[in-house]
């Protein structure tokens, strides 16, 4: 690609339409991952187990709140109907949600918490790592930015996992739970489509399946040496890429939106 | 109706204790308030205390900035970084255990310190600087 996603916008003509509208659809599932997370784990401000707990799951939904600010943005940028970042955010509904479902789940308690960061950010480190490479400049910007973030969210679960794995009895029992909780939810990660194939072979995007030999095996070496034992599960959910998603995805947007459409245009 | 009418199980605060607005935060109750900590708070709170140094650029000491509570010496450290380098104060971070300093104590501040007081050769203040030294 040598002509900007902008300047396709503006001129239909080259066909152009179809890669910026493509691209906007996998910055806004890149960007919807990210929001509904920041907005998971600001469930816990105020209400983690240690106050030195609060300010670092704090942190890092404010990480992700940025990387959706700037996915989200560009998505806006390249649909060209004049939406931003708030009005992808709060005025869409929920079938209009691309995030896989593993996003969405409750916080839960801290062990359902750490194992869902522990495989989502082992996901998006090795998934921005090779956005990092994109042949859009933007996506790969926005990658260069988010996987030193990621890092940091990868080795906050890792440490986690391990302490709460190889505790106390009590630990062990519950971390085990949770990541048999969340692991109905993690084929999803890296399950390809049509558009996202079709935007891996222009160099655009990173298609899933290529990264999970890697998540995996970062994973893998965690619940090992943290005691814990990788859930064995038929159950797969899926249908968050095209809009499917759980039934307390409706609270949750009711929650983060409910402001914005009660008060349209307001601001601090 | 015979149910009778709703009564709370506890009388309310204003209505039986005495309140003062001091410290502006409204009005608090001075009376029946517990002033020893829960047991459950004190189980939780289980975690040591660790002393936390933050070097702020390459060249400079490490500087006290605070304390926090960890498991241990590594979850210590990134503790730190979460609540001291958020704004891109530091480039280098020290944990120690709180308890693995020895301090000076208040009562010797005397023998300590006050003997320094009336001693102001001390200071390099009774030497005339040549003329022409520049920088100093």
């Amino acid at each position: 690609m040598t002509s900007s996603p902008r300047a396709e916008l503006s001129d239909p003509v080259r066909a152009g339409a179809t890669t910026a509208s493509d691209t906007s659809e996998y910055a806004l599932r890149l960007g919807d991952d990210a929001l509904v997370y920041a907005q998971r784990l600001g469930g816990w401000i105020a209400a983690a187990p240690q106050l030195e707990e609060d300010v670092a799951l704090g942190n890092i939904a404010l990480d992700q709140l940025g990387q959706a600010r700037a996915f989200l943005t560009y998505a806006g940028e390249l649909e060209g109907a004049g939406r931003d970042e708030d009005a992808l955010a709060y005025l869409r509904g929920e079938r209009d949600f691309l995030n896989a479902q593993i996003f969405e789940l409750p916080r839960g308690d801290f062990a359902d918490t750490t194992a869902r960061m522990l495989v989502v950010a082992a996901y998006q480190f090795e998934l921005y790592t090779d956005l990092q490479a994109s042949t859009d400049p933007t996506l790969a910007a926005v990658a260069a930015k988010a996987v030193k973030e990621v890092d940091y969210h990868r080795d906050h679960a890792t440490q986690w996992t391990l302490r709460l794995g190889d505790g106390t009895e009590e630990s062990h029992r519950r971390m085990q739970r949770g990541l048999d909780d969340v692991w109905p939810y993690v084929p999803e990660l890296f399950e390809s489509d049509e558009l996202v194939r079709r935007l891996a072979d222009s160099g655009v995007a990173v298609d899933p399946p290529t990264v999970d030999a890697r998540v995996t095996a970062y994973v893998d070496a965690v619940l090992a040496e943290a005691t814990l034992t990788r859930p064995e599960t038929n159950v797969r959910h899926t249908g968050g890429r095209r809009g499917l998603h759980t039934e307390t995805m409706g609270y949750l947007l009711a929650e983060m939106q409910h402001l914005a459409r009660s008060h349209p245009g307001a601001s601090w | 109706m015979t149910e009778p009418p709703f009564e709370p199980a506890e009388p309310t605060l204003a209505g039986t204790q005495d309140l003062t607005a001091a410290g502006g935060h409204g009005a608090v109750p001075t009376s029946g308030v517990p002033t020893e900590q829960a047991p459950a708070a004190a189980a939780r709170r289980e975690w040591p205390l660790w002393e936390v140094f933050v070097r702020a650029k390459r060249g400079l000491s490490h500087v006290h900035v605070g304390s926090l509570h960890a498991p241990d010496a590594a979850m210590a450290v990134r503790n730190a970084r979460d609540l001291y380098t958020r704004r891109q104060e530091g480039v280098s971070i020290w944990v120690l255990p709180a308890g693995q300093i020895t301090a000076s104590s208040p009562d010797e501040k005397d023998a300590f310190f006050e003997p320094a007081g009336d001693k102001i050769y001390r200071h390099p203040t009774f030497y005339d600087v040549p003329e022409g030294v520049e920088h100093l």
